[in-house]
């Protein structure tokens, strides 16, 4: 055989025998993830098709984050709406009334839901992120929700697949976030339109890191973003589930569509410029642009060590007066975390604002909207117009390290300067 | 389902799911107050724009970004009948389909439409006619397991009818 990991799971998932790109098939769901934007309005695509039952309350992660705690009365209405569906059919795991979980990429594989081998959709985008367990994971809208909630099956297109070979090791100051920017703004956020993007990377690659390159493979329009499974993923699943997993690996004579090899080492800070994740510009070429905001949080690095560099770099300093700093760490357990590690005291003192463990910023919605034209460096995946606030203002995407090293200067700065 | 006829409206290249649902509207209730609120960053008048125009005819990757399904609920609430890109991005395509909204991948020039003309698709021929410019453009016709979807009026009600 010469299936890639795309290919294998999604046969694993199916009643083929044999599976060939560009067929559509049928394949069962293991797990569904289904936050606050859907929760309030499937009732009504669900409530169709005359159910009074889901296929399997079991397989459903419900949770609320975007907007958590309600700011607005719509919001506690959509909120409210969502809790009284997930009460009516008596999902397993709902976590809609426990606010202080987090954001959902960051809490479901946490919780140990996210395991190798595993086929999981998510009424969200960027559901992708648990390929860095070796999950087949993608996003999906309202009416597909309703469909797998229905029946526990969805119709998938068979994506062709490219490899990604990533070699060596980042140079001091430079993070995920730097490759995945540098990959999109390769290929273009059309470049990926519908493959699996399926990463072969160093075990030296965090899991942290892995994540944030899942979690972004969507912005190439890509469909999947899998990472193969290593020694690493093990130590990591050790401590966070008992269950068992399948963890597969492609075949080695596999056909891929295209193949890119990265040499990390190579790599060097990237800011995405407005209003797009494949606008990139070395870091070099963005220095000095003053900025009004600095944002660090986001399902995409609001992690361990994100929040590890950035308290390596403003021990002791203070934000520039001019700019203001959000912290929003991803999850009630990271910032349990980052308190034990005294992390939370150092941005404190530095002057940033540490907000609990939401969405928040990233998709404007509340904990530090942007106003008009104001400019704002950001750690999350998306800079499209009005992301984060007024439609004039202005997101700049970057690593946790230039964001935090950019909130010191009040300009858009080389975090390999102050490290 | 095999003819729909209307009217052509123009879009550009990377309209985000973003850009057609603002963020800020997602927490509204009501589907008729979120669909005037369609493409306000892009042009602040669209949806008084877009009326009496039903078929729209946009850049590559339409449809980037999020998985909000309101981006393609606010075109139906707004009478659009088909959408036409250079590309689309794989989740709206799916929620088109899924909606029942034909989505039709063409490679096309500002020679061959413009806002306003009175456009015909016959979706089992793969044929686009631009009745006012009197142009004929084929396509690669929809794969049969769409085209089931679509004749059902959408995923739901074939689930419904097909249990
Ligand atoms: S943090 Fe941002 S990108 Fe991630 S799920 Fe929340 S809104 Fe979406």
């Amino acid at each position: 055989m010469n299936l890639t990991l795309a290919e294998k799971i999604l046969l694993n998932h199916s009643r083929i025998d044999d599976i060939c790109p560009g067929e559509f098939i049928e394949c069962e769901i293991d797990l569904i993830m289904v936050h606050e934007q859907l929760g309030g309005r499937i009732h009504v695509e669900f409530e169709k098709l005359g159910l009074t039952k889901v296929w399997d309350p079991e397989k459903i992660f419900f949770i609320l984050d975007h907007w958590i705690p309600a700011p607005t009365i719509s919001a506690a209405q959509m909120h409210q709406d969502a809790r009284n569906f997930a009460r009516k059919y008596q999902f397993i795991h709902n976590y809609s009334d426990q606010l202080n979980q987090g954001i959902c990429h960051q809490v479901l594989p946490e919780l140990g839901f996210a395991r190798p081998g595993m086929l999981i959709v998510g009424s969200d985008s960027h559901t992708t992120t648990y390929g860095a367990f070796n999950c087949l994971s993608t996003g999906i809208g309202a009416t597909d929700v309703s469909v797998v909630f229905a029946t526990g099956k969805l119709w998938f297109k068979v994506p062709e697949s490219y490899k990604i070979a990533l070699n060596g090791e980042f140079k001091k100051g430079v993070m995920a976030k730097d490759f995945i920017l540098q990959y999109i703004g390769d290929i273009s956020t059309k470049g990926a339109i519908y493959k699996s993007l399926e990463f072969h990377a160093a075990e030296s690659l965090s899991m942290d890191s892995r994540m944030t390159i899942s979690n972004m493979a969507v912005e190439t329009g890509a469909k999947f973003g899998i990472f193969l499974p290593d020694a690493r993923l093990e130590k990591w699943l050790k401590f966070h589930t008992k269950e068992s997993y399948n963890a597969m690996k492609p075949d080695e004579n596999a056909l891929y569509e295209k193949t890119y090899n990265y040499d990390l080492s190579e790599i060097t800070p990237i800011v995405a410029k407005p209003s797009s994740p494949g606008n990139i510009e070395k870091i070099e070429n963005v220095e000095g642009l003053e900025i009004d905001q600095a944002f660090l949080g986001s399902c995409t690095n609001g992690r361990m060590e994100d929040l590890r560099i950035a308290a390596k770099i403003i021990k002791g300093k203070s934000v520039n007066r001019n700019t203001r700093l959000i912290i929003t760490p991803a999850s009630k357990r990271i910032y349990q975390q980052a308190i034990e590690e005294g992390l939370i005291e150092i941005f404190i003192n530095a002057g940033a604002v540490v907000t609990h463990s939401t969405c928040g910023a990233c998709i404007g919605g509340h904990l530090g909207v942007l106003a008009s034209d104001e400019i704002c460096i950001s750690s999350t995946n998306r800079n499209f117009k009005g992301r984060m606030g007024a439609p004039s203002s202005q997101v700049y995407l970057a690593s946790p390290a230039t964001v935090v090293a950019s909130a010191l200067k009040g300009k858009i700065a080389d975090p390999r300067e102050v490290l | 389902m095999n003819e729909i006829v209307g009217i052509a409206y123009i879009l550009g290249d990377d309209i985000s799911t973003d850009d057609i649902v603002p963020s800020y509207t997602l927490t509204m209730r009501d589907p008729r107050e979120m669909a005037q609120f369609t493409l306000k960053f892009i042009d602040p008048n669209f949806s008084n724009d877009i009326t009496g125009k039903n078929i729209i005819i946009a850049g590559e990757n339409f449809g980037t970004g999020s998985s909000r399904e309101e981006a393609v609920n606010v075109f139906k609430i707004l009478g659009i009948k088909a959408i036409i890109a250079k590309s689309f991005a794989r989740i709206y395509y799916r929620n088109l389909i899924n909606n029942g909204i034909p989505g039709i991948t063409l490679n096309w020039d500002e020679t061959l439409f413009s806002s306003g003309d009175r456009i015909k698709i016959a979706l089992h021929d793969g044929i686009i006619s631009n009745i006012s410019k009197k142009k004929k453009i084929t396509f690669t016709k929809l794969p049969v397991f769409i085209t089931c979807i679509l004749e059902e009026g959408g995923v739901l009600k074939k689930l419904l009818k097909n249990g």
